[in-house]
């Protein structure tokens, strides 16, 4: 959408954007439990839809319909420098159309192309926690920039942890980043993400339901949830608890009747017990961002855009039983004390061996000098 | 008739001389005390008269005042009592005036004219001995701490009426002997043989101990942190006679010691709601912090992310300088702060170990964040303290751990090599030589040489980082006995040096 100045979205469809936007507050008040997923209501038309969460102010409701004034709001959209795409437009994308409460209208922002999202270049959706452990984070990452190296459009929802790392791995690997807000498309939500927002717009598309301005609602995080799954050709769970709202979204991809993977976590973790339990319940099992390309294109099979290498990591090192043991430490998460126990060797010559290790990529360190593996040193990655 | 007879203030960890001057004057009866006394000083009036009196000493019906100088400082505390009462018997002819020259006195009064013990009696002897002193008379309770200063003779005297004996020659008090040292110290130290498994942090703590660097030690709640550190004097060469003399004084000063000439190093390990000024040193009489305390010895602070941001700010300077410099009012005084730093904390705020943790990129980075800056510019060394394994807790041997004895040995080896390459320099160890002096005597292996310029050029090493790990890889090669530093040493030191916060963001 490239310095788009037109603002294509047909009257009646705007008006519905804004008709959600303005009762917002009301369908809040009409769910029984604010998190409650919005479903049902979403699907309904104008009339209906202010009838049954208005309430009293159903009338206020109907005088807004009436009183819309769209070249007013085509203005407003202007001004935030977003645009508006309805669903007649051509660039609206059409694997939505599965949803049976799609949105009429998405308020799109950033140089991205919407008309490519999903059509030439296939989605996934690559969610997860926003409390996601360290291991988590470089999984998703090393997944996030294998899927940009390879073309494929990753969605995410600029949220904290898993979502961020998401869009951050994409955007390195040089992909379209696709974050869908559940604000207004204008909106860096949250505000700690407001660098990683920029970069979005710059180098992709932040796609919104609710019309520029708006904050928001803990229903709205749901309804975000059901057009990732309805973007994406394939979702990826990465880090989800028991009762995560990522979970809503591979539910949503699951009544879609769309592929969903997981990766798998630490059994005794309760931050991937959601994510293991999908693994359970037979959802393809994702290492790297290989996997996610076979789901996507069938196994072995990749689009004709070639992934740029990027891997830093030498080879294993094959031949050093001792390198081999020491990674297995790392791995296991034994700590210094444990790799020595594990490799029966002094102190001295295992942190010697590990900052070899660190040295050729194999290892890394946090800031308090925690030793993990790297993802990119895990076979199978890219 | 005028007197004037010599005591000694404290200020800061010094003592300075006060010239008490008693003048006895016809007139009305009264006592006039002048030079900037404090509240404690002017009720020394009414302790004096009463002594005195219960003394069976005379106190004149006279005018009397009496001046503290140099007028311009402010004098604090009680133990300017005895040296007003010797003023009084001599302005009024109760004792020989000649009697008192060259001699210093420094004590309280109680009202029955016994004698009571002041702070910083070793501080003062020393002050004494530097201002050309041949005798100091102290109560008896400070006699020992004070006889610990050589070439001085020390006449610790139980109360004002011994002590106008000894002036009219009437009694010898016998010349105060500093206590024997105590030859049992071994067994209470803690040895850190009692320390199961951990053997990254007490690796760490010897190259520590080794070369003077400072230490971070990050570990889960309970992992056994605080046992490790509490070790450390252990390790370090015993103090020499300067030294015990320096912590003697201080802690004599600070009303911690026993008198006694410090046989270990002190082990500091102020609680993380501490205020900046306890922990360098403050108040409106500067009172020395816990880093002085800490002086020649470890400073630990558990848990140092917790400490407020002020407080450890504050600790820069005195870290980087090896002193503390305090100013208060128009004064500025400075305490020796030559100390090192154990600093442990958790691997992550919630503390709950790498299986439950619920914490989030942004709790994590936000935590590292707050040990950064001030405090990470002076740490050379991170480990792990890991809880041990609990087949290490219940083996009955113990698997053959070292004793600190063993190690100390091997520390004391190290510094000695340190000492003979630096000496001249203004270093006393691996972790003081700056930049240049690293360079001169950081000299590689040549299979080192390549593994350096490999790390440089990865990026993993920054200016800063590189000197660091110079310095801890000189280390480590002097506890091998290595003139030169080599690939397994330099491979170590990078295993121990600290990563960037900013590795954390990403």
């Amino acid at each position: 959408m490239i310095g788009a100045t037109t603002q294509t979205a047909c009257d009646s469809c705007l008006r519905r954007g804004y008709l959600v936007g303005r009762l917002a507050g009301h369908i809040a008040g009409a769910l029984d439990s604010p998190r409650r997923r919005p479903t049902g209501l979403l699907a309904l038309p104008d009339e209906k839809l202010i009838e049954a969460v208005a309430g009293e102010q159903a009338h206020d409701a109907l005088g807004f319909l009436e009183e819309f004034d769209a070249e007013r709001a085509r203005a407003a959209v202007e001004c935030s420098g977003s645009v508006a795409v309805c669903c007649h437009d051509s660039s609206f994308p059409i694997q939505l159309a599965d949803l049976e409460d799609a949105p009429r209208v998405l308020f799109v922002k950033g140089r991205g192309d919407l008309a490519s999202v999903g059509d030439v270049d296939p989605c996934v959706a690559l969610v997860g926690a926003r409390r996601a452990s360290p291991c988590g984070l470089e999984v998703t990452h090393e997944l996030g920039r294998g899927l940009g190296a390879a073309g494929v459009t990753v969605v995410s929802g600029l949220a904290l942890g898993i979502d961020a790392q998401a869009h951050r791995g994409c955007l390195e690997g040089g992909g379209t980043p696709v974050a869908v807000l559940a604000c207004g498309p204008d909106v860096p939500y949250p505000r700690t993400n407001r660098r990683l927002y920029e970069q979005v717009c710059e180098r992709g598309l932040v796609i919104a339901e609710l019309p520029p301005g708006q904050r928001p609602f803990r229903w709205s995080f749901p309804a975000r949830n059901r057009i990732m799954a309805g973007l994406a050709r394939v979702t990826v769970v990465v880090e989800a608890a028991e009762r995560s709202g990522s979970l809503i979204t591979s539910d949503f991809a699951i009544q879609l009747g769309r592929p969903v993977g997981a990766v798998p976590g630490q059994v005794t973790s309760s931050r991937a017990a959601g994510s293991n339990a999908l693994l359970k319940d037979g959802a393809t099992f994702i290492t790297s961002a290989e996997d996610v390309l076979d789901e996507l294109f069938g196994s072995g099979r990749r689009q004709s855009r070639s992934a740029p290498s990027h891997s830093q990591a030498e080879p294993a090192p094959a031949g050093d039983p001792v390198q081999g043991l020491l990674l297995e430490a790392v791995e296991a998460g034994l700590g210094v004390d444990g790799a020595c126990a594990h490799t029966g060797l002094p102190v001295q010559e295992v942190r010697a061996g590990l900052s070899r290790l660190e040295a050729s990529g194999h290892v890394s360190r946090d800031a308090l000098g925690i030793y993990r593996r790297t993802a990119a040193d895990r076979p199978g990655s890219l | 008739m005028l007197a004037s007879v010599a005591t000694f203030a404290l200020e800061g960890v010094d003592s300075r001389e006060v010239t008490v001057e008693v003048d006895i004057r016809r007139g009305l009866p009264a006592f006039t005390l002048v030079g900037l006394p404090d509240a404690a000083v002017r009720e020394a009036r009414e302790r004096v008269r009463a002594a005195l009196l219960n003394s069976a000493l005379d106190f004149p019906l006279q005018r009397l005042t009496a001046n503290l100088a140099p007028a311009s400082v402010r004098k604090a505390g009680p133990s300017f009592d005895l040296a007003l009462a010797l003023g009084v018997l001599v302005a009024s002819g109760q004792v020989p005036s000649e009697a008192a020259s060259g001699t210093a006195v420094c004590g309280e009064l109680s009202l029955s004219g016994a004698l009571r013990p002041f702070r910083g009696a070793l501080a003062t002897a020393l002050g004494a001995r530097a201002a050309g002193y041949e005798r100091l008379i102290v109560p008896a309770e400070n006699g020992s701490e004070a006889a610990l200063a050589d070439g001085l003779e020390v006449l610790p005297v139980p109360s004002l009426e011994r002590l106008v004996d000894l002036l009219h020659g009437r009694w010898t008090p016998e010349p105060a002997r500093p206590y024997p040292v105590r030859s049992d110290t071994a067994p209470h130290a803690p040895d850190l043989a009692d320390v199961r498994g951990q053997g990254d942090a007490k690796r760490a703590l010897e190259i520590a101990a080794a070369g003077g660097h400072n230490l971070l030690m990050v570990g889960p709640p309970g992992a056994g942190k605080t046992m490790v550190a509490r070790r450390l004097p252990g390790i370090l060469p015993p103090p020499s006679f300067d030294e015990a003399l320096e912590i003697t004084r201080i802690h004599g000063v600070a009303g911690l010691g026993d008198g006694r000439l410090a046989a270990e190093r002190p082990f500091r390990a102020p609680h993380h709601t501490i205020s900046p000024s306890g922990l360098v040193g403050g108040g409106s009489q500067p009172r020395p912090g816990e880093i002085t305390l800490a002086h020649r010895g470890v400073l630990f602070l558990d848990e140092v992310a917790e400490f407020s941001r002020g407080a450890l700010e504050a600790l820069r300077q005195p870290l980087e300088d090896g002193f503390a410099e305090i100013t208060r009012g128009q004064r500025s005084l400075t305490f020796p702060a030559r100390t090192m730093l154990i600093a442990a904390c958790n691997p992550c705020p919630c503390a709950r170990g790498a299986g439950d943790c619920r914490c989030n990129d942004v709790d994590r980075l936000r935590y590292s964040r707050r040990l950064s800056g001030p405090l990470l510019d002076r740490i050379d060394l991170v480990c792990q303290a890991a809880a041990p394994p609990a087949a290490e807790l219940v083996d009955p041997h113990g698997g053959g751990v070292e004793s600190s004895s063993v190690i100390r040995e091997r520390v004391i080896a190290a510094r000695e090599r340190q000492r003979g390459r630096l000496a001249g320099s203004g270093a006393y160890c691996n972790a003081d030589m700056d930049g240049r002096l690293t360079r001169r005597h950081g000299a590689l292996g040549e299979d080192a040489v390549q593994r350096l310029l490999g790390s440089v050029e990865q990026g993993g090493l920054t200016g800063r980082g590189h000197d660091r790990v110079l310095r801890l890889a000189r280390t480590i090669a002097d506890l091998a006995g290595e003139s030169r530093i080599l690939a397994i040493h330099l491979e170590e030191a990078l295993g121990y040096r600290l990563a960037s916060p900013v590795g954390l963001a990403a």
